[in-house]
C-alpha cells in the first residue's frame, strides 16, 4: 500500500510536467501580455517604451526560452512575480490559498453532512414522503442559480438576520493565533461554506440513493436477513458500505472543485480567496499567477484522484493493491 | 425416515405479489409439512413458484408488494404473524437459508469469518475467540482445505465451489433445524455440484436436520429427497416419497418432467420438450386444470373444474383427475393403432 502511494506519487511528476508545458503555452496563446494589458489602460504612454520593455522582459523570445527560464524558477521554489500587483506571486497567493482552501474544505464536508444522511433516509424509505422531500430538494438546489441563492442567502442572514458577516474572512480586529482568531474565521466560515454545500449536495444524494436502492435488492443482502440480522445492522454493515464505493470515487474531483467551485461565491460574500485573483489575472493578462493557478488545480486534481484510490482501496478489498 | 417429529407444517399458504393495483398469488393455497431428519424437495420449472415458496417461509419478500396468508407452523408457532424482530429469532437460529448464486450471496467487502460470526452474532453468546473458533471448524467441516487462512479471506478470492462450501458454512453457523436450500447447486458445474450434494448430505445426516430443497434438477431431487412435492403454477400437483414418485409418476406433468430427460441408453435424435411455458404470473390460469394448455390433445372433459390434492395411493397425492387420461402423443398413437 505505502509502495503503491509513493508510486503514484512518483507518476505525478512527470503528469506535472507534461500539464506545466499545455498551460504554459496556452497561456502565452491568449492575445497581448500583462505589459501591453497595462499600457492600454493608459494612452498616453509611449508604444516604443512598451516594445522595450516587452523585449527586457524576454516576452519575444521563442516559447521554449520563455518556458525553460520559467521552470527553472519554479524548481528553486520562484513562483515568478505577478506584473499587476508588483508582488512575488508566493506572498500574492499565500492568505487567498489558505482562505480558498478552508472554504473548500468546510463546503465539502459540510456537503457530506447533509448529503449522506439524506441520501441514506431516501434510499431506504424509498418512495416514502421523506424521500419525496429530498427528491424535491435535489430538484431545487440543482436547479437555482448559485449567485441568486447566494444573494438571497447573504440578505436572509447576513443582512436582515445579521447572524453572520457579510465579507472578509476573519474580523481584523482580534490577534491572530488566539482563540478569538479562529472563531471568527468559522463565523466567516459558515454562511459561504453553507451556501455552496446546500448546492452541492445534489450528486452525492442521488447517487447514494439510486445505489442504497440497487444494493437493498441484492443476494447479500438475503443472506443478511436470513441470518436473523436486524434491519439496523443489515443497512450498517451491508447496505452502507456497498453504496458507499461510488461516493468515495467522486471524491477525486470533488477536491477539484474546491478550488473551481468557490469562484462565485468568493466574489459575492467577499471572500478573499484565490477565485477572485483567477479571474481578475486572466481579464489583466497575469501570465505568471494563471499558470500557477491552473497548476495548482492540475496538482489538487492528481492528489484528488490518489486520494480516491486510496479511500476506495480501504473499502473495497476486490481493488485493494497487492504489493 | 417419516417418522420423526412435525417440524414445519405449511397450511393453505398464498403468497400474492403486486403487479399494478392487483395482487397475484404466486403460491397458491399450498399445503405442505416436513419433519425432522426428512428431505423434501421441491421440483418444478422456473416461474412455479418454488423460491416464492422459500422467500415465503423465511418471510425474505419485499414486504410492501407481497401479501403472505395461510399459516407456516414451525413447532407450532405461527411464523405468518410475526414481526421483523420476532422473525429474526427463527432466521439462521431455526431455520438456515442457502441461496443459489454463491458469487452473489456473500457481501464482497466483508471478510469470510465475519460473515460466518454475523449469524452467531445474532443468536449465540459467545466470546470472539470461541465465535472465531467454531468458524474455522465449520470451515473445515464444510472441507475447505485450509479454513485458518480462508477465515480471514475474501469472497472474491475463492472460487465458486467453495464460496458456496462459505454460505453452507454460514446457514448451518448456529445449528438450525431447517435447512431451505433453494437451488443450492444450480450456478455451479457438474463435477462441484456432486461434491457440493455429498456435503450436504452429510451435514444432513450428522445434524438430523430437516431441508426444503428447490431444485429443477431430478437427478438432484434422486439422490438426496425423501419426499417430493411436484410444483407447476403455484400450487402442488403430485406429492409422494421418492420412491413412488420415480416409480410410479401419475400427474402429466411429473410425466412430462421425466420424459424429457435426455437418457443416455438409446440414442434420441430430438429432445422431449413439455409444450409451451409456464404461464406469467398475471395470466395465470385460476380455474380448472391449470396444466391443461399444455396438453392440449387431452380432451377437456378429462380435467376437473375446481382441481384438488387427492390421495390415489396411500402418501401418494395427485391433483386433478386428467392424470388417468393421459397419453404422450406417440404413445397414444400407438393405442390408436391397436383400436383400428
Amino acid at each position: 500500500m505505502l509502495k503503491y502511494t509513493i508510486k503514484r506519487i512518483l507518476a505525478m511528476i512527470p503528469q506535472l510536467f507534461i500539464l506545466s508545458i499545455l498551460v504554459f503555452l496556452l497561456t502565452k496563446a491568449m492575445p497581448g501580455d500583462p505589459l501591453s494589458q497595462a499600457f492600454r489602460a493608459n494612452p498616453n504612454l509611449d508604444p516604443a517604451v512598451l516594445a522595450e520593455l516587452q523585449e527586457k522582459a524576454g516576452f519575444n523570445d521563442p516559447w521554449y526560452v520563455q518556458y525553460v527560464n520559467w521552470i527553472k524558477g519554479l524548481l528553486q521554489g520562484d513562483l515568478g512575480i505577478s506584473y499587476i500587483h508588483k508582488v512575488e506571486i508566493t506572498k500574492l497567493l499565500g492568505d487567498r490559498f489558505v482562505n480558498t482552501i478552508w472554504l473548500g474544505l468546510a463546503t465539502l464536508i459540510l456537503t457530506y453532512l447533509i448529503a449522506i444522511p439524506l441520501g441514506l433516509i431516501a434510499g431506504r424509505y424509498q418512495n416514502s414522503w421523506a424521500d419525496k422531500m429530498i427528491v424535491g430538494y435535489n430538484y431545487v438546489s440543482y436547479a437555482v442559480p448559485l449567485f441568486v441563492f447566494a444573494l438571497l442567502m447573504l440578505f436572509i442572514f447576513g443582512f436582515r438576520l445579521d447572524l453572520f458577516p457579510t465579507s472578509g474572512s476573519v474580523n481584523p480586529q482580534v490577534e491572530p493565533g488566539t482563540w478569538d482568531y479562529f472563531l471568527s474565521r468559522i463565523h466567516h466560515l459558515i454562511l459561504p461554506a453553507l451556501t455552496g454545500a446546500l448546492l452541492s449536495t445534489v450528486g452525492t444524494i442521488q447517487y447514494l440513493r439510486n445505489e442504497i436502492i440497487d444494493t437493498k435488492h441484492k443476494d447479500f443482502v438475503k443472506t443478511a436477513r436470513a441470518k436473523g440480522t436486524s434491519e439496523k445492522n443489515v443497512y450498517n454493515r451491508h447496505i452502507l458500505r456497498n453504496s458507499l464505493l461510488p461516493i468515495a470515487a467522486f471524491l477525486g474531483s470533488d477536491i477539484v472543485g474546491i478550488l473551481g467551485g468557490s469562484i462565485f461565491i468568493e466574489q459575492i460574500f467577499g471572500y478573499p480567496g484565490i477565485g477572485q485573483l483567477f479571474i481578475t489575472s486572466i481579464s489583466q493578462r497575469d501570465y505568471n499567477v494563471v499558470i500557477i493557478l491552473v497548476m495548482l488545480s492540475g496538482f489538487l486534481a492528481l492528489l484528488g484522484t490518489l486520494l480516491s484510490d486510496i479511500i476506495l482501496s480501504i473499502i473495497d478489498p476486490r481493488i485493494r493493491i497487492e504489493n | 425416515m417419516l417418522s420423526g417429529q412435525q417440524l414445519l407444517q405449511i397450511k393453505h399458504l398464498t403468497t400474492s405479489f403486486r403487479i399494478g393495483d392487483h395482487y397475484y398469488p404466486a403460491v397458491d393455497d399450498l399445503s405442505l409439512t416436513v419433519r425432522e431428519n426428512e428431505v423434501v424437495a421441491i421440483v418444478g420449472e422456473s416461474g412455479c413458484g418454488k423460491s416464492a415458496l422459500a422467500l415465503s417461509i423465511m418471510k425474505l419478500h419485499q414486504q410492501e408488494n407481497t401479501k403472505i396468508e395461510g399459516n407456516i407452523l414451525y413447532n407450532g408457532n405461527n411464523l405468518v404473524s410475526l414481526s421483523v424482530d420476532e422473525m429474526n429469532k427463527y432466521r439462521g437460529k431455526e431455520i438456515g437459508m442457502i441461496f443459489q448464486d454463491p458469487l452473489t450471496a456473500l457481501n464482497p467487502l466483508m471478510r469470510v469469518g465475519q460473515q460466518i460470526e454475523e449469524g452467531m452474532k445474532n443468536h449465540l453468546n459467545l466470546s470472539k475467540e470461541e465465535m472465531k473458533q467454531r468458524s474455522i471448524n465449520l470451515l473445515a467441516k464444510v472441507g475447505i482445505p485450509n479454513p485458518e487462512r480462508t477465515y480471514y479471506q475474501y469472497p472474491h478470492e475463492l472460487s465458486g465451489g467453495m464460496r458456496q462450501r462459505v454460505v453452507i458454512a454460514t446457514a448451518i453457523a448456529c445449528e438450525p433445524k431447517l435447512l431451505i436450500a433453494d437451488e443450492p447447486t444450480t450456478a455451479l458445474d457438474v463435477t462441484i455440484q456432486a461434491q457440493i450434494l455429498d456435503l450436504l448430505r452429510d451435514m444432513q445426516k450428522e445434524m438430523k436436520t430437516g431441508i426444503i430443497l428447490i431444485t429443477h434438477d431430478l437427478g438432484v431431487v434422486a439422490e438426496m429427497a425423501d419426499k417430493v412435492a411436484v410444483m407447476y403454477a403455484g400450487q402442488i400437483v403430485e406429492l409422494a416419497d421418492v420412491q413412488t414418485l420415480f416409480t410410479n409418476p401419475l400427474h402429466p406433468y411429473t410425466r412430462s418432467l421425466f420424459n424429457s430427460l435426455p437418457s443416455a441408453d438409446h440414442a434420441q435424435d430430438r429432445l422431449h420438450v413439455i409444450q409451451g411455458m409456464v404461464p406469467s404470473l398475471k395470466n395465470l390460469p385460476r380455474h380448472g386444470c391449470r396444466f391443461a394448455e399444455r396438453i392440449p390433445w387431452i380432451d377437456s372433459s378429462a380435467h376437473e373444474e375446481l382441481p384438488v390434492l387427492r390421495e390415489v395411493e396411500k402418501d401418494h397425492f395427485v391433483r386433478c383427475t386428467c392424470w388417468q387420461h393421459f397419453d404422450f402423443p406417440e404413445e397414444a398413437e400407438v393405442k390408436n393403432h391397436a383400436v383400428t
